[in-house]
């Protein structure tokens, strides 16, 4: 009986190695996306991994793909020294192919040497630092967001246009901060504005009563921060328990629901700016965000979410082109240029970065991110700190 | 310098002193009755200030709105709820490990503040992103030159120093306070006079814990936002100043916060170099301070230690 059983058993198990491929076709290609999805920029981390997410399964459904696609999340906390390690992990993996990486800066640019030295190409989705594309000839490096140089000079060009005279800079004092820091005075000043004052602080500080209190004896019209949303919080409500009345304006590190949710009322009339054109008003926008609706993620996709979307679509067509090998993939995004998708035309320049011609200025206006030129304010129906 | 700026300064000083203080005594009150570090105090303020954060939307969502009575439940539900959270973990974590090196508790208790903050982060409803904090306080203000003379930080400070003065009654003056100072001096001794020693740690686990909860709760009605990572930078400011000020010793540890606000706001705003240097700066001279005084400025009265 048993002998008949074991018979069984391996007849069995033949007819299921030989039938599994038949039932599965398509090769399966693991891509990788990092981000923050622990720690106080966790929001943005999970709204662009979702879009991530989405674009994979988007991908997975349709029947003509050659490739199924896995996509491995690690967590880079925001963290630069946890930023390497989960790169190195990547990296080291030979199964993952491509990968969609960070949101933070910081993380960001410590992790370039580490995607080059072990040569898996990747697509920036969230991070803003010039020197992440532009500080090195690595070409496994590549952005589908704009950098903050352009930011800020469209930034500038809009509040020196409005009459404000004078600023107080706070800053974080990671790459990030210091780079809006250093954008940021170098065009203000080219547009006649003036800074009285230029404060760094640390990305975890949680007191800024003392800095405020200097602040308010120098009296800005405009308090300009560059850093991310959980200190742009306690500023802009710090502030408001000093009594300082300057207009607030910050980075695109602080466009994100969160902000608003977090400050409630105190939040309206916030100016902020991030690369690229609304997503509600690109032609793909509206698909984007019927799909993440029906897909029905826990989070909001936040104000990267849609790069996250475009920069694993990008990788996956690419791979779709070449086949899962991560030198051909380098070669073959080398050669992207407009490539359509819901955040417009996508074209690498040499340095692996998208030319986005576009800065979209934002401002609260009742409890929502409104683009500038549509907004109560741009049209003289409210005023900013200050009457302008 | 104008007066008023110089008032203001003093003032915010002030305020977060009293927050550095609440966190210290905790600190200096476990270490006092049973020679332990408890890492993860700090995230027990932060889980203070979420429970008070609940108990105020919960209240919200009953329809009660008097400002006096939501004040008063949402801090009673923070500190009775950090009450028993301390005492737990004096039960279940301080307690069995006290036969392990001292070394042991630390990481433990290192671990369970990671363990309870992202707990905070994954199961409070949107936890990740900072949380807005009612305020429930009277925000009249009086403003004096460049001076703006708060009436919610006033009163906030006043509670803060009221509530630490309490627990300094119930230590000094209380027979509850006598059996707490016999076990810090003697625990085995305490235990052959008849001190049920298990109670006496649990109850110091509890007030001190007691205390972290009001301590989240003003600093979320101070700041009218709370983040579920607070807890980290405030549990070693408030460990840096209960050593600085002298483990053991509550008049240190109060000592020990006020000192550390001042350094924070002169490293902010007196220092030449850029303002980022603040925390560099006062933990710098709090370095200097524990070589120069290793027991901590207000040192624990010498006890015999067998």
């Amino acid at each position: 009986m048993q002998r008949y059983l074991s018979f069984a058993c391996a007849l069995v198990l033949a007819c299921a190695t030989f039938l599994a491929p038949g039932a599965d076709a398509k090769e399966t290609v693991k891509i990788v996306f990092i981000g923050p999805l622990t720690g106080g920029n966790a929001a943005l981390g999970l709204g662009g991994r979702n879009s991530a997410d989405l674009a994979v399964q988007l991908h997975n459904a349709d029947a003509k793909a050659k490739y199924t696609f896995d996509l491995v999340k690690l967590d880079d906390q925001c963290k630069p020294d946890i930023g390497v390690q989960v790169a190195t992990k990547a990296g080291a993996d030979s199964s993952i192919i491509a990968g969609v990486t960070h949101y933070c800066s910081a993380v960001a640019i410590a992790t370039v040497d580490t995607y080059h030295k072990f040569g898996l190409p990747v697509i920036v989705w969230g991070a803003v630092l010039p020197a992440i594309t532009y500080g090195n000839d690595y070409p496994e490096i590549h952005r589908v967001n704009g950098t903050m140089i352009n930011q800020n000079d469209v930034n500038a060009k809009l509040v020196t246009g409005l009459g404000y005279k004078t600023w107080v800079i706070i800053h974080d004092t990671t790459d990030y901060g210091k780079g809006h820091d250093e954008y940021f005075t170098k065009y203000l000043t080219q547009d006649g504005g003036k800074v009285l004052a230029d404060f760094g602080v640390g990305a975890d500080q949680q007191d800024f009563t003392a800095i405020l209190t200097k602040v308010k004896e120098l009296n800005p019209d405009v308090v300009y921060f560059g850093g991310l949303t959980p200190i742009g919080v306690r500023v802009r409500s710090q502030m408001d328990k000093l009594g300082i009345k300057s207009q607030f304006e910050g980075t695109s590190g602080i466009v994100s629901d969160s902000y608003i949710q977090a400050l409630g009322p105190l939040a309206e009339g916030t100016i902020a700016f991030i690369d690229g054109a609304p997503i509600e008003k690109l032609p793909g926008g509206k698909f984007f965000l019927e799909q993440y609706a029906a897909h029905k993620y826990a989070e909001p996709p936040e104000a990267y979410g849609a790069y996250a979307f475009v920069a694993a679509n990008l990788i996956m067509d690419t791979i779709e082109k070449v086949g899962p090998n991560r030198k051909a993939v380098i070669a073959e995004l080398a050669k992207t240029k407009d490539y359509p998708s819901i955040v417009g035309p996508v074209t690498f320049d040499a340095h692996g970065q998208n030319i986005v011609p576009i800065v979209t200025a934002y401002v609260v206006q009742d409890g929502k991110w409104v683009v500038w030129h549509d907004s109560d304010y741009a049209k003289g129906k409210r005023k900013l700190a200050g009457g302008k | 310098m104008d007066a008023g700026v110089l008032a203001q300064y003093v003032f915010n000083g002030v305020m977060l002193g009293v927050i550095y203080a609440m966190v210290a005594v905790g600190f200096t009150l476990f270490f006092g009755v049973l020679d332990v570090i408890q890492f993860a105090h700090g995230d027990v303020v932060m889980a203070g200030a979420f429970v008070g954060l609940a108990t105020y939307l919960a209240l919200h969502a009953l329809g009660i709105a008097a400002p006096a009575v939501v004040v008063l439940v949402v801090a009673c539900a923070a500190g009775l709820g950090m009450a028993l959270l301390g005492a737990i973990i004096a039960r279940w974590l301080i307690l069995p490990l006290r036969a392990a090196p001292a070394f042991n508790t630390l990481l433990v208790t290192l671990m369970l503040g990671s363990i309870l903050r992202e707990l905070v982060r994954l199961f409070y409803p949107n936890g990740s992103n900072p949380q807005p904090f009612p305020r429930l306080l009277p925000s009249a203000s009086a403003n004096l030159g460049h001076f703006t003379l708060r009436l919610d930080t006033t009163l906030l400070i006043v509670t803060g120093l009221v509530t630490i003065v309490i627990v300094n009654l119930v230590v000094r003056r209380t027979r509850l306070g006598l059996a707490i100072r016999a076990v810090a001096q003697d625990s085995e001794t305490a235990r052959v006079m008849g001190i049920d020693f298990e109670r006496v740690v649990l109850v110091t686990f509890a007030i001190g814990s007691a205390l972290a909860g009001f301590a989240g709760v003003v600093y979320g009605l101070y700041y009218n936002e709370v983040n579920f990572d607070i807890g980290l930078l405030l549990g070693v400011i408030g460990f840096s100043a209960a050593v600085v000020g002298g483990l053991g010793s509550i008049y240190g540890a109060i000592l020990g916060g006020f000192l550390f606000a001042a350094l924070q706001t002169i490293g902010s705003v007196a220092l030449p170099v850029s303002s980022a240097y603040s925390n560099v700066f006062a933990f710098a001279v709090v370095i200097v301070l524990m070589t120069w005084k290793p027991t901590g400025l207000i040192a624990e009265p010498a006890s015999e230690r067998v």
